[in-house]
Formats: structure tokens, C-alpha cells, sequence
């Protein structure tokens, strides 16, 4: 049984019934929404007379749908209504929204972190999985489904079976050219994609603590990949320095008593753990996904693997089955792999650092997109992360070598709104799912870091070992100072 | 929601591991603003060619399994998004019951709430009815407050659920409705924890 772990802390804090049945109520203490899994909450809401409880405890933004190029001019009527639905949705219920217009608009899960209304300590919950990144704040943060989203709304509250506690160990030392991408997907390599399932991570060890906060958003946000609902880290000194000044961030008197506050929250040394594993990234290189789920992955200096290399009947057809997906032939060079599309964004890889990340690797390459990728898109996550890269001139960078520079918005990370990928395209993404359809029907998507993504885009391929050593590298492994 | 309590149907068998959302309903057809239709879009490019026509090697396409109510499948069921569609869809399709050895923990939060029964049975129980299925379609019972799935040769398969959910399955009861009788204690819990308005 888990206890004195900061998992524990939490849940702790936010009981209101304990153990009815065995499943325990919660308070939420932040709820965001968005306009793809809300509208039937909404409307469950109207048909019950219900009202929703904490309007300033919520916040809507749009960003599944939304077109990138221009966002005001929406082709597709079911998106625009959906779009409309939620503005009309927010007027009669008070939820303060985002809007298009909005300079503070962006993906829900980049915007709560830079907004400063992701705090340590909090329950946070959104209708979508990804929510797994305010984790990286010290928040149990975690997706839910529709009915859940309504159950919030109406109540701030949650039913939910007391948490199972897994650390996840991340130590040695890593490799200049190792970003936080290439970490979270070997870590999902090695122990499966469902390895979390049913835990909360708590992510600890020296690799975790030397990573900034993007970097930790990268790890907490996959979590989910591997099959937990929420992963955190305890917050820390670069948790404080991030929040600090950010415009919902406590201030003054009420900031320095709000970090006393979030500094107990660690988990006790004597704290005990449902499971724990370790694992140690002196070894790991940069990785890239060769099938069609985020453990299905290789290092750059590796090749695609043979059906027959698997043991597990299950396992064996399922590797078959993605490899004929992805046209991918048993034992080509994952350097040899050539792609036809770059996507550079998403809630995993949209914030600043990724993208002088990618642009670093960009100038460094020098030149222009590779002929034979006929589309790079650059679409930062938030209307916050636009301003700061133009301001820092990466916009000038991608554009000068051929890439597209978007509007904010989820983009081509699951292809709802028009970016999308024709069938049989490859494409070089720095998104969190490679599932079959997701970014088109029959479009084949590699996830990588923005680094790789980048060198993709300018040569046409995946960096092999020495290349990532000698490119990846200056990138700062995705640490992105400013280029 | 509809309660389920004892159920008998056909069992169609999906022979795949790692079953995501993405799959059982794609994205294209998340944007409706309504719960129900998403039937039609069940694991549409699975069960559609690229040209729009029914694929005829879809297990769900063939004759024999029409009027399936009850899914078989493999471990980690449901991985992938949050979307509550999957489940909605799987029930608009006429499914009341899916059998794995392993669901994600999204999707089996979302299907309780729906009245669709996630069944965790062993490894060597879906093994078995695998086999069963190799042979032919057949029909399974399965009974909620006996908590096991049986077949017509006395074949039974025992499995564990959460009392809670057993409870709320059985009676078909809306989540919000019980919370509002716990009010007091969210006024009294708001009481003790004030937080301040984070969003003006
Ligand atoms: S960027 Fe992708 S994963 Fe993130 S919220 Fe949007 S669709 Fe979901």
C-alpha cells in the first residue's frame, strides 16, 4: 500500500467522502475544457436543470478543431458548430473562455502550465488524456471522459478508487544529444505500454531533478502512453522559478506563502510504493517509433525489428500487422527511413524550448526542406509560444528553410481540424500518439523529438548515431536556450 | 443510463491486442455535439475500405456475427484518448458487455458509466474462449450480481468488479444524482478549504 508518498499527500487534501463503497470523492481544484469532449456535459447540465458549481475554477479553451492557418475561417461546419457550441456553452454557464481571439489562447495543456494556473499540490482534470502534464508541476492531474467532465462541472468533485503509487526512477547520465522525448519513449519501450496501468507515476532520480519544467511536461504528458492516468514530480526550485510572475501565479505576500506550502511537498523517506522500477539513460540514444503504438520504438542506430524476434503469439501479430502498416521491411536502418511530412508541435513538443530546439538544429543543418518532404509544419502550442519565438526570430528561421509557421492549436497531433496527412504518407512527428489513422486515415506517423524532427525535415531521413551526436547535440537535447 | 443486470448475447471475438480509441472510433467523427449515432462510426476504418464499402474480412461485417452484443478481446482495451465516444459508440452499436484480460483505465471508467460492462477475465479464460470462438459463433450469459459469464455447456468464468461500480451498474443510477446527497459535505469541505477564484 502506498503511503507518505506526495501521490498520498494530495489525495489526502482533497477528500470530502472517504471510502463510500471504496471509492473515495474528491475536490478538483482545476478544470479545464475544451470544445470536442464537452458540448453533451453542457447539455447534460441543461437537461438536468443543473448549474455549473465552480466557474472560477474552470477554464475553456479551443483547440482540437481549430484550423491553423487561419483560425477564424472554419471550412467545416461540424467543427465551427462544435466551436460555437462551446462559446455559447460558456456564456450561459460563466466559464471563462479563451477564445479565438484570445492572446492567451493555445492547447489546454500548454496554456494551464504558462498561464500559471497549473500549481503544485492541485487536483486538475480535462476531458482528455494529456491532462497527465500538469504532473510535472507537483499536480495529480488526470483525463477524464464525458460524464466525468459533466460530474465536475455540476459538483467540482470526482468519484475515484484510491490511487496506486509507482516510482519511476529516472537516473545515470544522459547523452547531450538524449532529450526528454527520446527518455519518455524509451522508458515506454522497455517496460510496455501498459506498464502504468493503474498507477500514478512519480517520476524521481538525478535525470528528472536536472530536467527544466518543458522537459518534465514532456515525460508527465506521455505518462498516459504507458498506461497511467496522471504522472508527477515534486515540485522543486525550477518548479517555483517557472511559475513565479506568471500572470494566474499567486503574488507578493501570498506568492512566498503559497512556495512554503508547495516545498512540503515531497514525497517522505520512508514513503512506500505500490512498484517502482529504474531506469538508467547512460545507454539510450535517440529514439524513433517504427510501429503503431509509442513502445514500439527503436534507437537511431538500431533497425526496424522482425515479426519472429518476439516470442508472444499476441505480440508477434501485432508487430506483424504494424509493420505492414507502416511498409516498413524487418531490419531497415531507422536512419535509412525516408518521410514525406514534418509536424513540429502538439501538447508533448509545442512549447519555446522545442521549438529553438528545432530551430537550432535547423540553422546548424542550414539550407531548406529536403525535396521529398513536401509539407513541414511548425505550429507552436499556444498564441503565448508564438509571440516569444517571433520575438526571438525562430519564425524567420523555419520560414527561411521552407517550413510552415502556424496558428496554435493540436494541429496535425490527431489531424481533426485540416492538417492532416494523405494515406501512405511518413511522417516525422513530435506528437505523443503513432496509433494507425491518427494523423489521416492510413498516414504513417514516427514520433520523435523536435531535434529529430527538424533533421528530418531538412535531410529527408532520421539522423543515424554520429549525426545525432554531432547535430542533436548542439540542440541541447531539446534544453533550448535561446538560439 | 440503462442498468444491466443479466445479460445473454452473441459473442464476436476481435483477435487484437492494445485496442485505442483511435480505432474503436476515429477522430473524424468526434466533433457531433450529441451523444448518440456514433454506432455507425464503430471502428470505421476497420470495418470500411477506403472507398467506403464494407470490408468483408471485418469480423463484425460477417453474417454470422450480426446482433453481436458482447465484445471479446485482448489486453489493454481502450488505450489512448479520453474520448467517451468509444464507449458510446461500441453501445450505440447494440454491445452491452466487452471481454479482456485488460482495459485502459480511462475507457473502463467511461463504459461503467455507460452501462457497457467491462469484463476482466484471466489471461487463460480469453485464451480459452478464443478456441471456443475458432469453433463457431456462440452465445454467452453473462450475470452481473453473480459476477460470472457462462455458456450454454455450463461453462463458467467467474470475474472481480468494484462493489461501487457492481452497485451503480446494477441499478443504472446517475453519478450526479448520488454526489448531490453528499452536498453537505462539499459545502462543509469548500468551508474548510476556501481557494480563491483562479480564473476572473
Ligand atoms: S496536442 Fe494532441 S495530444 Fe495534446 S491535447 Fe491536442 S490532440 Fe490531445
Amino acid at each position: 500500500m502506498s503511503r507518505g508518498t506526495i501521490v498520498d499527500k494530495i489525495w489526502d487534501a482533497h477528500h470530502v467522502v472517504r471510502g463510500d463503497g471504496g471509492l473515495d470523492l474528491i475536490y478538483i481544484d482545476l478544470h479545464l475544457v475544451h470544445e470536442v469532449t464537452s458540448p453533451q456535459a453542457f447539455e447534460g447540465l441543461r437537461l438536468a436543470g443543473r448549474r455549473v458549481r465552480r466557474p472560477d475554477r474552470t477554464m475553456a479553451t479551443i483547440d482540437h478543431n481549430v484550423p491553423t492557418d487561419d483560425p477564424f475561417v472554419i471550412d467545416d461546419p461540424i467543427a465551427k458548430k462544435q466551436i460555437d457550441v462551446l462559446r455559447e456553452n460558456c456564456r450561459d454557464f460563466g466559464v471563462p473562455l479563451f477564445d479565438l481571439d484570445s492572446d492567451r489562447r493555445g492547447i489546454v495543456h500548454i496554456i494551464g502550465p504558462e498561464l500559471g494556473l497549473t500549481q503544485p499540490g492541485m487536483t486538475i482534470v480535462c476531458g482528455d488524456s494529456h491532462t497527465s502534464t500538469h504532473g510535472a508541476f507537483g499536480a495529480l492531474a488526470f483525463g477524464i471522459g464525458t460524464s466525468e467532465v459533466e460530474h465536475v462541472l455540476a459538483t467540482q468533485t470526482l468519484w475515484q478508487a484510491p490511487p496506486k503509487t509507482m516510482k519511476v526512477n529516472i537516473v545515470g547520465t544522459r547523452h547531450p544529444a538524449v532529450t526528454a522525448k527520446d527518455i519518455i519513449l524509451g522508458l515506454i519501450a522497455r517496460f510496455g505500454v501498459s506498464f502504468g496501468r493503474g498507477y500514478i507515476f512519480e517520476y524521481a532520480g538525478n535525470v528528472v531533478r536536472e530536467m527544466t519544467m518543458e522537459e518534465r511536461m514532456t515525460v508527465c504528458n506521455m505518462s498516459i502512453e504507458a498506461g497511467a492516468r496522471a504522472g508527477l514530480i515534486a515540485p522543486d526550485e525550477t518548479t517555483f522559478r517557472y511559475l513565479e510572475a506568471r500572470p494566474f501565479a499567486p503574488k507578493g505576500a501570498a506568492w512566498e506563502a503559497a512556495k512554503a506550502r508547495w516545498a512540503a511537498l515531497t514525497s517522505d523517506p520512508d514513503a512506500t510504493y505500490d512498484a517502482e522500477v529504474t531506469f538508467d539513460v547512460s545507454d539510450l540514444k535517440p529514439v524513433v517509433t517504427w510501429g503503431t503504438h509509442p513502445g514500439m520504438a527503436a534507437t537511431v542506430d538500431g533497425v526496424v525489428p522482425h515479426p519472429d524476434d518476439y516470442v508472444d503469439a499476441t505480440e508477434r501479430e501485432s508487430v506483424r500487422r504494424a509493420l505492414e502498416y507502416m511498409a516498413l521491411a524487418p531490419g531497415t536502418k531507422i536512419s535509412a527511413i525516408e518521410v514525406d511530412y514534418v509536424f513540429i508541435g502538439s501538447c508533448t513538443n509545442g512549447r519555446l524550448e522545442d521549438l529553438r530546439a528545432a530551430a537550432r538544429v535547423v540553422e546548424r543543418i542550414g539550407g531548406h526542406v529536403h525535396p521529398r518532404v513536401k509539407r513541414a509544419l511548425v505550429v507552436p502550442g499556444s498564441k503565448t509560444v508564438k509571440r516569444q519565438a517571433e520575438a526571438e526570430g525562430l519564425d524567420r528561421i523555419f520560414k527561411n528553410a521552407g517550413f510552415e509557421w502556424r496558428e496554435p492549436g493540436c494541429s496535425m497531433c490527431l489531424g481533426m481540424n485540416p492538417d492532416i496527412a494523405p494515406p501512405g504518407a511518413r511522417v516525422a512527428s513530435t506528437s505523443n500518439r503513432n496509433f494507425e489513422g491518427r494523423q489521416g486515415p492510413r498516414a504513417r506517423t514516427h514520433l520523435v523529438s523536435p531535434a529529430m524532427a527538424a533533421f528530418a525535415a531538412l535531410t529527408g531521413r532520421f539522423a543515424d548515431f554520429e549525426e545525432s551526436r554531432a547535430v542533436l547535440a548542439a540542440a541541447g537535447g531539446g534544453r533550448g536556450a535561446a538560439v | 443510463m440503462q442498468p444491466f443486470d443479466v445479460h445473454t448475447g452473441l459473442v464476436v471475438p476481435l483477435d487484437r491486442a492494445n485496442v485505442d480509441t483511435d480505432q474503436i472510433i476515429p477522430k473524424q467523427f468526434l466533433k457531433r455535439v450529441e451523444r448518440t449515432g456514433f454506432g455507425q462510426f464503430l471502428f470505421y476504418d476497420w470495418r470500411y475500405l477506403p472507398d467506403g464499402t464494407p470490408n468483408p474480412d471485418f469480423i463484425l461485417n460477417q453474417a454470422a456475427y450480426r446482433g453481436a452484443t458482447i465484445l471479446l478481446t485482448r489486453e489493454n482495451f481502450g488505450s489512448g484518448s479520453s474520448r467517451e465516444h468509444a464507449p458510446w459508440a461500441l453501445a450505440d452499436y447494440g454491445f452491452r458487455a466487452v471481454l479482456a484480460p485488460s482495459f485502459a483505465d480511462i475507457f473502463y471508467n467511461n463504459a461503467v458509466k455507460n452501462g457497457l460492462l467491462p469484463v476482466v477475465l484471466p489471461k487463460s479464460a480469453i485464451e480459452a474462449l478464443f478456441d471456443r470462438a475458432a469453433e463457431g459463433p456462440f452465445e454467452a450469459t453473462i450475470d452481473l450480481a453473480a459476477q460470472t459469464v457462462a455458456l450454454s455447456d455450463g461453462t463458467t468464468y467467474a470475474f472481480d468488479i468494484h462493489p461501487e461500480h457492481q452497485r451503480r451498474l446494477l441499478r443504472g443510477e446517475d453519478d450526479i444524482a448520488v454526489t448531490e446527497r453528499y452536498l453537505a459535505s462539499i459545502e462543509a469541505y469548500e468551508a474548510a478549504h476556501p481557494l480563491p477564484p483562479l480564473v476572473k
